[in-house]
Formats: C-alpha cells, sequence, structure tokens
C-alpha cells in the first residue's frame, strides 16, 4: 500500500485510510485528512523531515513517521 | 446579571487579536485550574455586565490535547451563554470542522469570520447570509487587526440568541447515533459523537455506560465494518462533508488553486538550499541587533547610567540631605534599588527581543522555524522552535527563557524553559573567563568546552527529563498548520510585544527583587555583637550561611567558604562571582575577568577542583532575573521550585563524577568517592536508555462533572 511518505514533491494523491489511534491520529483527521480528500506534497523540510502538504485549501506540516500511516491512492 | 461570552477558535485565526478589541485593556490573566495554560478574562466593551473568556486555540474538541481538554471541560461545565466562534475567512474548510462540534453543544453560536481583508484582496467574496441560514446561526463579516466588523459581532453577541439547529449527517450516520442515544439514555447529539469515537473522556459523566458498553462496542463496530473505516476517521469525514455542504458556492474548494504571493514566498523561504541559509540571515539579524548591539547597548546603559549611577546618586544626595540614617540609606539606595534595576535592566532588552518574536510570529515564519529545525530538535525532546530560545540565551538567559512563550505544546515548552539556562549566557562568560585565566593560563579550549558542556546538558537533560513521569505521554502530535505569510502588523507586534513585557515586570519582578535584596542583606549585614550592617564580608550572614553549607561542594573539590559564598553571590548575576573573589582577597576593583585575583585563585584552586567550579556554576540554578522568567513561563510555583532544584542537582552530580574521576585518574587511585562517582554515572547513562515512563492522563477526568450527560 503507498503511503503519503513515498510520494515526492509535487505529487497529489487521495487520501484512503489513517492507521493507528491516539493523539496523533485525531490530530490528523481533524485537520482535514479524511478519506478521498485530495493532497498534494508541496515540499521537503531541509533536513529531510517533516513534509509540507496542501490539504483543503491551506499548507500543512506532518512528519515523515506520521506520514507512513496515511494509506494514499496516486 | 453577568453574562458569559466563551471565545472559541483555531490556532492562528486571530482570537487574541480580536479578544483585545472586544475587551479593551480591561482583562485579567490566570492559569486555568490545574494547568499551566494562560487563561485571560475580560469585559466586553462599554458592557461591564458581559464576561468574556479566551478559550485556547483548539482545532478540534476532542481532548486529546491539554488545549482541547480545558476547552471543552470549560463548556461542558461552566455553560456560557454564547459562543462567539471566530474562523479564519481565509482557511473557511478547515476552521469550521470546530464550528460542527460547537454547534452540537447546545449552546448558542455567533460566528465571526475573521480576516475579511485578506479574503477580499484574495479576490474572494463570502456570502455570510447564505452561510449564516446553512449553519443556522448569525454570521458576522469581521478583521480583527483592522479592527472592522467589530460592532456587528458585539450587537449580534447582545442579541436574542438561540440554540442552533443540528447539521444533518449522512442518513447511516444518523441512524448509528440515534442507535447510540438509544442505548445510552442521552439526548446530547455531541456525547453520542463522542461515544461513537469511543472517547473516554466522556465516561465519567455517563455513569449508565458501565451497563451498555457492548452494545455500544457492537453499533460502533458495525458500522466501521460496514463502512471498512475506523470510527475516528467517520466521524472526522461526517463533519468535513457538513462543512463542504455548508459552504457557500464561490469558496468550495478550487481543485486547482493558483498560486499566492505566500506560496511564492514559501517557496523560496522553505526551499531545500535556501532554507538554512535564509534561515541563519533571519537568526543573525536578531541575534546582532536584540543581543549584540542595541540589545546589549541599551542593557548595559539602564543597568549603569540610569540604575547604576543617575537614580542611586541622586536618591542618595536626597536621602543624606533629610538626613536619612546611614544604614537605612544603604538599604535603599544599595539593596532596592540595586534590586529594582537587577530586574528593570532587562527590560528594554526584552521589549526589543519581543517586538522580533512578535514580527516572526506575525508574519507566519516562526512556524517555518519548528518546519526547518524540527528534525534537529525533537530527537531530544524539544519544539524546532526551541532554537530559538537557546540561541538568544548564549546572550541572556532572562530573555531566552521568556522566548519559550512561542512554543504552543506545554511539554515543549517547559522542557525548553528549564534548559535554556545551561546555554552560557554573556554574564557566565565572565565566571570562564576568570576560571580560564586564573587557572588555565587563557587557554583556547576553556570557552568553546564551556558551551559544549551547556549543549550537552541542554541534549542529556531534554532526553532524562521526556522520559520522566513529569513529561511523559505521547509524544506531541507535530501535525502543524503553516500559516500563509502576511506582512506584521504595528497593532499586533505592539501588543504582543507589551504584554509579554508587562508580564515580565510584573510576575518576574517579585520574585527577583525580594531574592535580590535577600542576598544584598546577607552580604551587607552581620554579627557583631549584635546585628549590624558590616564592611567586611568575612564577618557577614553571607560568610556564616557559606560557611555552613561549604561541606555541600567539599566533593566537588571545593567546599570553602569563599567558593561557596561566590556561587551564592552569582544568584543575584552570575558576574557578581568574580567581583565576590575581589571582595574576598582583598581587591577594591575588579575588571571583568578578575585578573587582579587570578594569583590568589589559583593558589586556593586545583586544577580538578577549578573546572568543576566551573561545570557548577554553568549549570546550576541560574541568577534571580532568570528564575523570575522561569517562573513567568511554568506558570506555578511548584513547577519552578522543580526546574531549578533539577538545575542544580544535575550540576551537582556532572561535577561531582568530573571531580572524582578526575581525582581517581590522575592520582591512580581508587576510593569510596569514586565509586560513588561511578554509580552516579552509571544511574545517569540509565536515566539516558531507560524505558519512558507511561503516561499519567487520568488526572484531569477526576475533576469532570457529570451533569452534562442527560
Amino acid at each position: 500500500m503507498t503511503t503519503l511518505r513515498d510520494l515526492s514533491i509535487g505529487e497529489v494523491c487521495k487520501i484512503q485510510r489513517v492507521i493507528g489511534d491516539g493523539e496523533i491520529k485525531r490530530r490528523i483527521v481533524a485537520m482535514g485528512l479524511t478519506r478521498g480528500t485530495t493532497v498534494r506534497v508541496t515540499n521537503v523540510a531541509p533536513l529531510g523531515d517533516p513534509l509540507e502538504l496542501q490539504v483543503r485549501g491551506y499548507q500543512l506540516s506532518v512528519r515523515k513517521d506520521d506520514a507512513a500511516r496515511i494509506e494514499v491512492t496516486l | 446579571m453577568t453574562r458569559t461570552i466563551a471565545l472559541a477558535g483555531n490556532p492562528n485565526s486571530g482570537k487574541s487579536t480580536l479578544f483585545n478589541r472586544l475587551t479593551g485593556s480591561k482583562q485579567s490573566v490566570g492559569n486555568w485550574p490545574g494547568v499551566t495554560l494562560e487563561r485571560k478574562v475580560g469585559r466586553l466593551r462599554q458592557h461591564p455586565d458581559v464576561e468574556i473568556v479566551d478559550l485556547p486555540g483548539v482545532y478540534s474538541l476532542s481532548a486529546y490535547t491539554l488545549e482541547e481538554r480545558v476547552a471543552r471541560d470549560y463548556l461542558l461545565d461552566a455553560k456560557p451563554d454564547c459562543i462567539i466562534n471566530i474562523v479564519d475567512g481565509t482557511n473557511l474548510e478547515r476552521n469550521l470542522f470546530l464550528t460542527t462540534q460547537l454547534l452540537e453543544l447546545g449552546i448558542p453560536v455567533v460566528i465571526a469570520i475573521n480576516m475579511m481583508d485578506l479574503v477580499r484582496h484574495q479576490g474572494l467574496t463570502i456570502d455570510t447570509n447564505l452561510l449564516s441560514r446553512n449553519l443556522g446561526v448569525p454570521v458576522v463579516e469581521i478583521s480583527a487587526s483592522h479592527g472592522t466588523g467589530i460592532d456587528q459581532l458585539t450587537s449580534a453577541v447582545l442579541a436574542e440568541h438561540f440554540v442552533p439547529a443540528l447539521l444533518p449527517y449522512t442518513p447511516e450516520q444518523e441512524t448509528v447515533l440515534a442507535e447510540i442515544m438509544e442505548v445510552v439514555g442521552t439526548s446530547n447529539r455531541w456525547i453520542a459523537t463522542q461515544l461513537f469515537e469511543r472517547d473516554q473522556f466522556v465516561n465519567p459523566r455517563l455513569p449508565q455506560l458501565v451497563h451498555v458498553q457492548d452494545q455500544l462496542e457492537t453499533i460502533i463496530t458495525t458500522h466501521e465494518n460496514a463502512l471498512d473505516d475506523d470510527a475516528i476517521s467517520i466521524m472526522a469525514a461526517e463533519r468535513y462533508l457538513q462543512v463542504t455542504n455548508a459552504l457557500p458556492g464561490q469558496v468550495k474548494p478550487a481543485a486547482a488553486r493558483s498560486l499566492t504571493l505566500s506560496d511564492r514566498i514559501d517557496q523560496i523561504v522553505t526551499n531545500r538550499w535556501l532554507a538554512l541559509p535564509i534561515f541563519a540571515a533571519v537568526m543573525f539579524v536578531v541575534y546582532y541587533i536584540s543581543v549584540t548591539t542595541v540589545g546589549t547597548f541599551v542593557t548595559d546603559y539602564t543597568n549603569d547610567v540610569i540604575f547604576g549611577d543617575f537614580v542611586p546618586n541622586h536618591v542618595a544626595v536626597w536621602l543624606s540631605d533629610i538626613g536619612t540614617a546611614e544604614w537605612l540609606s544603604r538599604l535603599i539606595v544599595d539593596g532596592i534599588i540595586g534590586g529594582v534595576g537587577a530586574v528593570l535592566g532587562f527590560v528594554p532588552q526584552l521589549m526589543l527581543l519581543f517586538v522580533f518574536l512578535a514580527i516572526l510570529e506575525d508574519s507566519g515564519y516562526m512556524a517555518r522555524v519548528a518546519f526547518i529545525m524540527d528534525r534537529a530538535f525533537r530527537h531530544f525532546g524539544l519544539s524546532g522552535k526551541s532554537f530559538i530560545p537557546m540561541l538568544i540565551g548564549t546572550g541572556c538567559s532572562v530573555p531566552g527563557i521568556m522566548a519559550s512563550r512561542t512554543i504552543e505544546n506545554e511539554r515543549d515548552h517547559k522542557l525548553t524553559a528549564m534548559t535554556t539556562s545551561f546555554i552560557p549566557c554573556g554574564a557566565k562568560l565572565a565566571v570562564i573567563a576568570l576560571i580560564s585565566g586564573a587557572i588555565f593560563q587563557g587557554a583556547w579550549w576553556v570557552a568553546p568546552s564551556a558551551y559544549f558542556v551547556g549543549m550537552a546538558a541542554v541534549v542529556l537533560s531534554g532526553i532524562i527529563l521526556k522520559k520522566s513521569v513529569l513529561f511523559s505521554g505521547d509524544p506531541a502530535p507535530f501535525v502543524m498548520e503553516l500559516p500563509p505569510y502576511h506582512a506584521p502588523r504595528p497593532s499586533v507586534v505592539l501588543r504582543s510585544m507589551w504584554d509579554r513585557s508587562w508580564a515580565f515586570i510584573r510576575r518576574a519582578g517579585t520574585i527577583i527583587l525580594l531574592a535580590t535584596m535577600t542576598i544584598w542583606f546577607l552580604a551587607n549585614a552581620g554579627w557583631q555583637h549584635g546585628p549590624r550592617f558590616v564592611d567586611d564580608l568575612d564577618n557577614s550572614f553571607l560568610a556564616a550561611v557559606s560557611g555552613s553549607i561549604a561541606w555541600i561542594f567539599a566533593p566537588l573539590g571545593w567546599g570553602t567558604w569563599q567558593s561557596t559564598a561566590a556561587t551564592l553571590s552569582g544568584l543575584v548575576a552570575k558576574e557578581s562571582v568574580v567581583g565576590t573573589f575581589g571582595v574576598l582577597y582583598g581587591v577594591a576593583e575588579v575588571s571583568e575577568d578578575g585578573a587582579e585575583v587570578w594569583g590568589r585563585l589559583a593558589a586556593s584552586f586545583t586544577v580538578l577542583a577549578a573546572y568543576s567550579f566551573l561545570l557548577f556554576n554553568l549549570l546550576c540554578a541560574p541568577c534571580f532575573a532568570a528564575i523570575g522568567a522561569i517562573r513567568r513561563e511554568m506558570g506555578n510555583g511548584r513547577w519552578t521550585a522543580f526546574a531549578v532544584a533539577y538545575q542544580t542537582v544535575f550540576a551537582w552530580t556532572i561535577a561531582f563524577i568530573f571531580y572524582q574521576l578526575g581525582i581517581a585518574i590522575r592520582d591512580r587511585a581508587v576510593d569510596g568517592w569514586t565509586t560513588l562517582a561511578v554509580v552516579a554515572l552509571a544511574g545517569i547513562v540509565w536515566l539516558l536508555v531507560k524505558k519512558p515512563a507511561r503516561p499519567r492522563r487520568a488526572t484531569i477526568v477526576a475533576s469532570v462533572g457529570s451533569e452534562v450527560a442527560a
């Protein structure tokens, strides 16, 4: 399964599901990363982590470890 | 009758600015019960019978972060008469997610769409009438920073309120929620959604839940299986569907949005290759102006000229003119004015730094600092934003510690406030120069080694504390919004600068003043046929106190009352360590590096003891001004005491291990102390590698009432 972590800058995908539980999971979905949402990877921080995403018209920053819990379809 | 209005909204939605607009200067700042989050309450302008409570900025009411828990408990337990929900008009979709939760609480809601100036600037319009009809609550357009729409908002808040109608979910979800409400016996739809999400924080409100837990679980699991998704995701998707259905057509999310100016700025500022050079340049400018040049100048001017010369001289002349007794004159001039000066001397520099911080925050760059530095700092439990406090801390710990205020996450904030003073500040340079010159013939490596020790102490403490019970729990979610850039607004910057400066003066001022005066008194009074002021430090109370506790430092190699007295006087200001040695060794005036006392000092310290003395003084409790700043950031005395105790114990342990192992290696001999030092070293290693403590989370739940259940 492709996760958000595997995408490179500029790629666009649709959220399939968010794995896991707890605080981070709740925050991820509250920020709008729900099934079917279109997400674009716009940037990677200079030290290689975290990622910058465009979702629902705003910019969101997510660590790669958390991005690995987000399954997507291209 | 007093009415209470709660102000709720996302972080970065302009909530504080709106709060200031609505209340003017009539605010009181305290803490939320049991936690160190700031709680602001004010009275509505021209309507003193209306109280406004500023809730912490949250993205959701799911109660998994401290901010969310505080906001949610307040809304459920205090039941305000109305909620003003401020939403960022440039980011409607995400902001309205919280709105869907607020609308279900059974409390009247008024929506204030903020940043309408930016919305129009982007060439967009928002059909507020349609949005108001779709959501079933009044919607007002405002710009908190320009102060437009505030009157309309005030009249909407003062008008007759009605509880908003419920927005529909998908038919399947409605069925599930109806089943849950029936099984649990509640009519509160919001509670039902939380139960569906298996939110344990509503459980204490519903004692009947234990009997129906299995039934409830079956309903939830059946629905999850039908949709092949989990409840948390299903509920969030349902809420976002409500939002997109309610959004007026013209702000429907555009599939291919064209690049705004902010996007283009961001492409440069966070560019893989340019980000670090730009970051370094920005930090250099902030440091150069607020620490190296203008900052030092204003601090030196206030300390040396205003509080070191002008004020004390005039007051002294005036006091002797009116015939004040000499001891009282000394107390007032040296003790009180000196103490006040020690507090106020920092204020101009702090104000300068706070202007920079506010500009970085308001422009949107501060969020990028966290983005750029996250990877470097997260491993030792700090935020990417901790970089700024540490950098500023190399100049002075006081503004450094205060700069930690920009870190939203409470754990990262506290950890940063606790560890910033490990970084050698400008005043500690004097101590470094003293030891380096007296013992090590000014060897080049002494000063760099001090910075290395400071940084190592930050890293070690970050790892150790992060694993302790106090800081345990899931790591803070770093799922962070990167707000659009905009030009910093002078009104916002000045307000933020003033609020932070005033907070330092008011709260930190009391503790610094008292502590400084105490040390001054101890050093200047003594027992000579009864209590009196003494000219000789040898006869002072400070000497007596130092003599009685000097044994504590004997295992570190310098258990003399003189070194103890010097260390104690370092609490007033670290450079006082040098001055105290000067007084003790009978030198009237010492230069900054204390060159006059080098000979005497070299005679009374071994090389190992001297470096151990340096280690302890670098890492132990900082000066009172910095402790005051820690007090300000920690929000309560217990945390402050813990921070200072931790620093001092840590300093003692490191100096102890260094000295005892150093002796053992030098003499090629092992004794009981060596064994203890090895044990202490093993203890530190164990703290570094042990498993993190399990989180304590239940404490908040206990305080939650159950009246909301029905």
